[in-house]
């Protein structure tokens, strides 16, 4: 069996869309090719509470069903879960664990508990503000689990969501462009 | 030609659903429904099936109206899950009983108490007396594919019994993975259409449904019923025959994985199975000798086709993700057991309950039930045959 499945674990609150960044991730895997699996972890459903969302990513079909405790990467869509969630259990040191925040990595490593790996921070709500002039996290954020894990090749993934956001917002063309810039934007501004 | 897609299992059976293009739908929308007349009520809403779809005021009265279709002569599909299922729980018996093959989508969840609404099989296990046939899938293609399949074993002139097409809750109902969908024309050929050979409003031989039957009747009509369900095995087979066919997908009662020269092997059902699979082959790479079954039809119980497969194990785990309160072992360990009972060389067996309420079961969790296993077949002693798994110690 081939080991080159990726593993990736979201970190929001309810309302915040980890769910739907979850599955934007599948959908981007799935374009160029992937199986994928992209599921949330289910409990009382309650805006603003901690919640879980997971990925899988492989050339073949994924036989395993649980949930995911050894990811490659760890997105994490509100910094503020940092305090009270252990966000980087189980983090492999190889991977990587990207923030939403508008601190550079070396602000966020100490939050992390002595995380040995590759942090990396995404300024989501500057560029959803600047790009859409509300915060939707999930494109930027979606956009740099791409740039920082590779699990979709990047001139695929830009060209495959820019068809998907067409197709999806074909009766609000300005939507699409906004969304455009945020992921390319994400995708350059990165850091760590 | 398949069709590329990632759905989740509520909408691979809502897709299954509008291809088909039932002639009755009746739901009650409100949890613990699932997403299935959500998606369903988009189809109708933009004329993609003309099916009559029919909001009700409770799973019983949802059921019902099924019913009442078909004994109509129309073909009638309804979607529950926990509670809701339990709701229906009387009706259940009447579309047996009454021979009426309603297909049901079950995503099985646990029941109360505590409340909790993740997956088990709680409630489709407490069902499993109720007539109806039960086909499991171990991820979103299989249910898929059980649904396009269901109509065809249901409504069989020799079957004619209703028909639960079960998914797990959230794990397999709520994922997005990767699935071949067919095109609708080879699917509604597949399928085909509904004409029952008596029906309620027929006027030329009209029929009684859900007579008294009084002590001289009842118990001829129970002993056609059971024999129905035995004669639904072989439909269930000629059905998966012919849509290996079709769409080149195999289906049988039950999955054998790696069982040829397997020693210690798991009896397990659902999303879990999968899980399991990936454990067995980590242990294959080790030289362990570990197989798995997985069961797809539990009613009708395979039984003898299932003692075959098993009699060559030194010893077996079944795994019950439903607690039946029988105090020596789940519904899954019984049937399992049952059927070994006649053979001459029989595997030691355990029962283990596991995965209640939505209790993770990992890849690790099915590699300690095989080193139990190893540890039975070598020494000979079963320990203790009933236990739970995954609990924390008090």
């Amino acid at each position: 069996m081939a080991k080159q499945m990726i593993e990736i674990r979201w970190h929001g609150r309810g309302g915040q869309g980890a769910k739907t960044a979850s599955q934007l991730l599948a959908d981007a895997a799935f374009m160029a090719g992937s199986y994928v699996q992209s599921f949330p972890e289910y409990g009382p459903e309650r805006s603003g509470a901690p919640i879980t969302a997971y990925n899988r990513i492989s050339q073949e079909r994924c036989l395993v069903h649980s949930n995911i405790y050894e990811p490659d990467y760890v997105a994490v869509v509100d910094e503020t879960l940092l305090e009270s969630v252990d966000v980087t259990a189980g983090l492999k040191k190889e991977g990587a664990i990207i923030v939403n925040t508008a601190k550079t990595p070396d602000e966020i490593r100490p939050l992390l508990k002595g995380y040995a790996g590759r942090v990396c921070t995404i300024d989501a709500r500057h560029i959803s503000t600047t790009n859409l002039g509300a915060y939707f996290p999930n494109t930027p954020m979606l956009a740099a689990v791409v740039a920082v894990s590779g699990c979709v090749e990047r001139e695929q993934f830009l060209q495959d969501m820019e068809g998907s956001y067409r197709h999806k917002f074909a009766k609000k063309p300005q939507v699409v462009e906004g969304n455009l810039k945020c992921l390319h934007q994400a995708m350059q501004e990165v850091k760590g | 030609m398949s069709i590329r897609e990632r759905l989740s299992g509520n909408e691979a059976i809502a897709t299954a659903m509008r291809q088909i293009n039932p002639d009755v739908f009746a739901m009650f929308p409100i949890t613990p429904s699932t997403e299935i007349p959500q998606y369903f009520a988009q189809y109708v809403a933009d004329g993609k099936v003309d099916t009559e779809f029919i909001c009700v005021e409770s799973e019983h009265s949802s059921l019902s109206a099924c019913l009442g279709a078909e004994a109509a002569g129309c073909r009638a599909v309804t979607a529950t899950s926990s509670a809701g299922l339990s709701y229906m729980n009387e009706v259940l018996y009447v579309a047996g009983s009454s021979r009426l093959p309603v297909v049901l989508a079950v995503a099985c969840r646990a029941l109360t108490g505590p409340i909790n609404i993740n997956h088990d099989y709680s409630d489709s296990m407490a069902e499993r007396d109720s007539g109806f046939i039960q086909l499991y899938g171990e991820n979103n293609q299989e249910v898929y594919d059980n649904y396009l399949m269901a109509h065809r074993i249901a409504e069989h002139p020799s079957v004619r019994l209703p028909l639960m097409v079960c998914e797990d809750g959230f794990i397999t109902s709520h994922a997005i993975e990767n699935i071949e969908l067919e095109e609708d024309d080879k699917v509604k050929a597949f399928v085909g259409e509904y004409h029952p050979e008596n029906y309620l409003l027929k006027t030329e031989n009209p029929l009684a449904v859900g007579p008294y039957g009084v002590s001289g009747y009842y118990m001829e009509a129970r002993v056609a019923q059971a024999q129905a369900m035995k004669n639904a095995k072989q439909v269930i087979l000629d059905v998966a025959a012919d849509f290996e066919k079709t769409f080149g997908r195999k289906y049988g009662f039950f999955e054998e994985y790696r069982m040829d020269d397997a020693e210690i092997a798991m009896v397990i059902m659902g999303s879990s199975a999968g899980t399991a699979k990936a454990a067995v082959d980590e242990l294959r790479e080790s030289g362990v000798k570990a197989g798995l079954v997985k069961i797809r039809v539990f009613r009708p119980f395979p039984g003898e086709e299932l003692a075959k497969v098993l009699a060559g194990c030194k010893a077996v785990a079944v795994m019950d993700k439903s607690e039946g309160f029988s105090a020596c072992g789940g519904p899954l360990f019984a049937e399992t057991a049952g059927a070994c009972i006649n053979l001459e060389k029989r595997p030691k067996m355990v029962d283990i309950v596991f995965g209640l309420g939505g209790r993770d079961f990992t890849v690790a969790a099915a590699k300690h039930v095989y080193e139990r296993l190893q540890g039975i077949a070598e020494t000979g002693e079963v320990g203790e045959v009933y236990t739970h798994m995954g609990q924390r110690e008090a």
